[in-house]
């Protein structure tokens, strides 16, 4: 039986107080996540998912609503240990970068949770090899490139040992290879580790990596469930302005030109092996 | 206006401490009317080389011939704000250039620089307003109360107020959700085609270079070591891989199938709609043997 | 232009004078300006340029950057030579040609306030090249911790400094990046009249505050979701270490002012 780590029950949440006309950014929504699980949230530019980060770790609260982490209400009591929990890395590389220098940064979190001199070099040490940035200690950010960056923040982030790890955007100012820097790291984390991760995303290799995918629209839950099922939703996904797999495109496109093809596939392998059974192993 | 650099070199901070050389003898040749894209590696220069297609930096050595313009190393040249004019540059992530106080005014900036009286410079600007899809309802509003996506949009319009003859684009889509990305590539496809743009496209995504480009050129360590059409440099993949670059994904699932069928398909699939209909032709032709 | 001055830049390395702890470096250049004024002939000031010499050969520094680093001051050394050189009326006159009049104590003069100024900027660029700011920053805090008896809120001082620090090179590239873009769009900042440069200083300046306020708000809280609230409970990370070298170095400059005042007129 899982743990849950963090629920939301009908949460509601606007920037304007004030005026009803606006549409508030975040409208009845209810989820869990389990310990140890990879939960995607994505939903195009606008749709409320950063919104959702900010409640799930008190930098907002909702108007409606309870957003409960680890079995209890979040609130201001609770809120410092709450975020010692809770690993965040943002969207932008440079503007969460705190430190001079690599090193400096990772002891950020640690230094305010007042963890001692000789524990802090240990985690510091074991918390950039776990991300690969262990021969860059003492660079400065600015010789840094933007996926190095991101590991950085990944490592300030697991250096308190976190139970989870909310990533928000944090891939979508990256090149590509930086974007899989990062996912291979997160990916690394969760084989060593039981972490439970967080994904605010709308690159879809990023959600085809979880296990569950949420996803939003307008502030609003519009599905749940395994990538493949959320997938299989095809052009309703395109309408919110997603995109699919390019297996999934393949699919398709080929079935427009008439081409006989069983189902829509997420990977390229299954799609090779149906076109293979279906036309030549006849 | 034809584009060509000759030997051009690069350094930044030059003869101090700090020196350190972005661009190795480039030689590059941009056909008039093509759409050229740039790819490479992050820190292969490829932006520096975007900066030189308007005079934003000088080469240390070497020529730079933009139509009738010269830029040369160590001349100066009075003529640099004619080539502003003609040569538009969107950076990545333009809507960091916004300041004006509203969406019109910020997209007039540019043209009033250059002279164009006001009121054709406002015709202009809603004109674009229109043609990149905002709401009518922006155009008096302050650009800072968009959205980033409205935002990345008033920029573009900004830099299109110019009425370029070059345009220039450093990943232009960087940050946009899938959609935004789409719609903003295929509106810089129609002007190059309706309006006969030269357009030059810095990317990292190398589906965007196979589907949009007519030449590409290849940037490695300050070099530009490879040039030529789309199918030319998506046929060698070991050579890409030595500048640590992949195939497009279509390129790389037409070869998964080729081997499976051991059979080769009749040409390099630069896109996804083209592999399938390729694919739809030879599946028909077996059916029918 | 900006890429010249070395002045407030760090270069790596691990010479006798890199390796010194932050705050003796410090304390020695508090000290230094001070030991400069004792110099009044020309034998202490060959005595002061003497031990400058020695501790840029301590630095492993290349003579060739401390020169080029130096040329954004040249013109300030220049001006006072030539404020003395011709406005001290004493001593023979050594020089008279129409209605330049060149006196010897003005010559003199002239020269010394040279070297001064000379080895007084050598020496704190001396301090800043072979020093992370983040060290001087912490040195800064350290020595400055019994201030906070009088309420001065010496760790948030010391956290402003060196986050300003870190956001130098970071603030330096978005200015270029916003100055290309609007030179791109025909935005001109270097030729026209005052009042025309001044607009054109307007597209550049509001975006870069737009982003730096950005940059602010994500940074704090990028800083509240790690923890941070405040000095209260906090451990350090940076440890600063005094060892011999320190003391020795600190030692050196009570020697020369001792030999300074012996020599001195």
């Amino acid at each position: 039986m899982k743990r849950e780590v963090i629920s939301l029950q009908e949460v509601t949440f606007t920037y304007a107080e004030e005026d009803t006309s606006v549409r508030p950014a975040i409208q009845s929504m209810s989820y869990t996540i389990n310990e140890g699980e990879w939960v995607a949230i994505v939903g195009h530019n606008g749709s409320g998912k950063s919104t959702l980060a900010r409640l799930m770790n008190g930098l907002l609260f909702p108007q409606t609503g309870t957003v409960r982490v680890f079995g209890e209400p979040l609130n201001e009591h609770n809120l410092w240990d709450t975020r010692s929990k809770m690993g965040m890395v943002f969207q932008n590389p440079d503007n969460q970068f705190v430190g001079a220098t690599v090193q400096d940064d990772v002891a950020f979190a640690l230094e305010n949770n007042g963890i001692p001199f000789e524990e802090m070099v240990e985690r510091v040490q074991a918390s950039l090899v776990k991300v690969k940035m262990n021969d860059f200690m003492n660079s400065e950010p600015h010789h840094l490139s933007g996926g190095q960056k991101q590991r950085v923040a990944i490592a300030g982030a697991i250096a308190l040992q976190p139970r989870i790890l909310l990533l928000d955007e944090a891939t979508s100012m990256l090149d590509p290879q930086g974007r899989e820097e990062v996912l291979q790291t997160v990916r690394q984390l969760r084989a060593e580790t039981d972490l439970t991760v967080i994904s605010i995303t709308h690159d879809l290799e990023e959600a085809l990596l979880a296990d569950r995918v949420i996803v939003m629209n307008q502030g609003e839950k519009y599905a749940e469930g395994s990538p493949q099922e959320i997938f299989e939703r095809g052009q309703e996904l395109i309408d919110l302005g997603l995109d699919l797999p390019f297996a999934m495109n393949m699919s398709r496109l080929l079935r427009a030109q008439g081409v006989q093809i069983v189902a829509d596939h997420m990977s390229e392998e299954e799609l090779v092996n149906d076109l293979w059974t279906s036309h030549f192993n006849k | 206006m034809d584009i060509s650099l000759q030997q051009v070199s690069y350094a930044y901070a030059k003869d101090t401490p700090f020196e350190k050389r972005a661009l190795y003898d480039v030689d590059l040749l941009i056909p008039s009317g093509s759409y050229q894209a740039i790819i490479g590696h992050t820190g292969s220069g490829k932006s520096t080389v975007l900066q030189h297609l308007n005079a934003l930096l000088k080469p240390t050595e070497g020529v730079i011939r933009i139509g009738s313009t010269v830029v040369e190393a160590g001349k100066k040249n009075k003529k640099l704000r004619e080539l502003r004019q003609k040569v538009g540059i969107v950076f990545q992530f333009p809507e960091h250039q916004l300041f004006d106080e509203t969406v019109l005014k910020d997209i007039m900036f540019g043209p009033m620089n250059f002279g164009v009286p006001e009121e054709e410079a406002r015709q202009r600007a809603i004109e674009l307003v229109r043609l990149l899809g905002l709401p009518e309802e922006v155009m008096e509003k302050s650009p800072f109360d968009l959205s980033g996506g409205q935002m990345r949009r008033v920029a573009i319009a900004g830099v299109l107020a110019m009425n370029p003859e070059v345009l220039v684009l450093d990943e232009p889509t960087a940050g946009l959700d899938p959609r935004g990305r789409k719609e903003i590539m295929e509106l810089f496809y129609r002007l190059h085609q309706e309006k006969g743009l030269t357009t030059v496209l810095v990317t990292h995504s190398m589906e965007d270079a196979a589907r949009y480009a007519d030449r590409i050129a290849i940037m490695h360590n300050g070099k530009c070591v490879l040039q030529g059409l789309p199918m030319e440099i998506f046929s060698d993949e070991d050579r890409l891989l030595d500048y640590r670059l992949e195939l497009p994904q279509s390129i790389k699932f037409q070869k998964k199938i080729e081997e499976m069928m051991n059979e080769k398909l009749p040409t390099l699939c630069l896109t996804e709609e083209t592999l399938a209909e390729e694919l739809a032709r030879l599946l028909k032709k077996e059916r029918e043997v | 232009m900006l890429e010249k001055m070395i002045f407030g830049r760090y270069i790596p390395g691990d010479s006798f004078i890199h390796r010194l702890d932050a705050r003796a470096k410090l304390i020695f250049v508090f000290l230094f300006i001070m030991v400069v004024f004792i110099a009044n002939n020309w034998i202490t000031y060959g005595i002061l340029l003497l031990f400058t010499f020695l501790i840029i050969r301590l630095s492993k520094i290349r003579l060739y950057f401390l020169i080029n680093g130096l040329k954004p001051v040249v013109f300030l050394i220049i001006f006072t030579f030539l404020l003395h050189l011709f406005f001290t009326r004493e001593g023979p006159i050594i020089f008279d040609w129409k209605f330049i009049t060149i006196y010897e104590e003005g010559l003199k003069q002239g020269i010394f306030i040279s070297i001064r100024f000379t080895v007084l900027v050598v020496l704190t660029s001396i301090l800043t090249l072979t020093t992370t700011p983040i060290s001087i920053t912490d040195a800064l805090e350290i020595l400055l911790n019994p201030l906070k008896k009088w309420k001065l809120p010496v760790h948030e001082l010391a956290l402003m400094m060196s986050i300003s620090l870190r956001f130098i090179p970071t603030l330096m590239d978005e200015t270029d990046k916003i100055m290309k873009a609007q030179m791109a769009r025909g935005s001109d900042m270097t030729t026209g009249s005052m009042k025309e440069r001044m607009n054109a200083i307007v597209p550049l300046l509001i975006p870069l505050f737009v982003s730096a306020f950005k940059r602010a708000e994500d940074l704090a809280t990028a800083m509240e979701v790690r923890g941070y609230k405040g000095g209260e409970g906090r451990t350090r990370y940076r440890k600063l270490e005094w060892v011999t070298r320190d003391t020795l170095i600190i030692l050196s400059l009570v020697v020369l002012a001792a030999i300074l005042v012996y020599l001195r007129n």
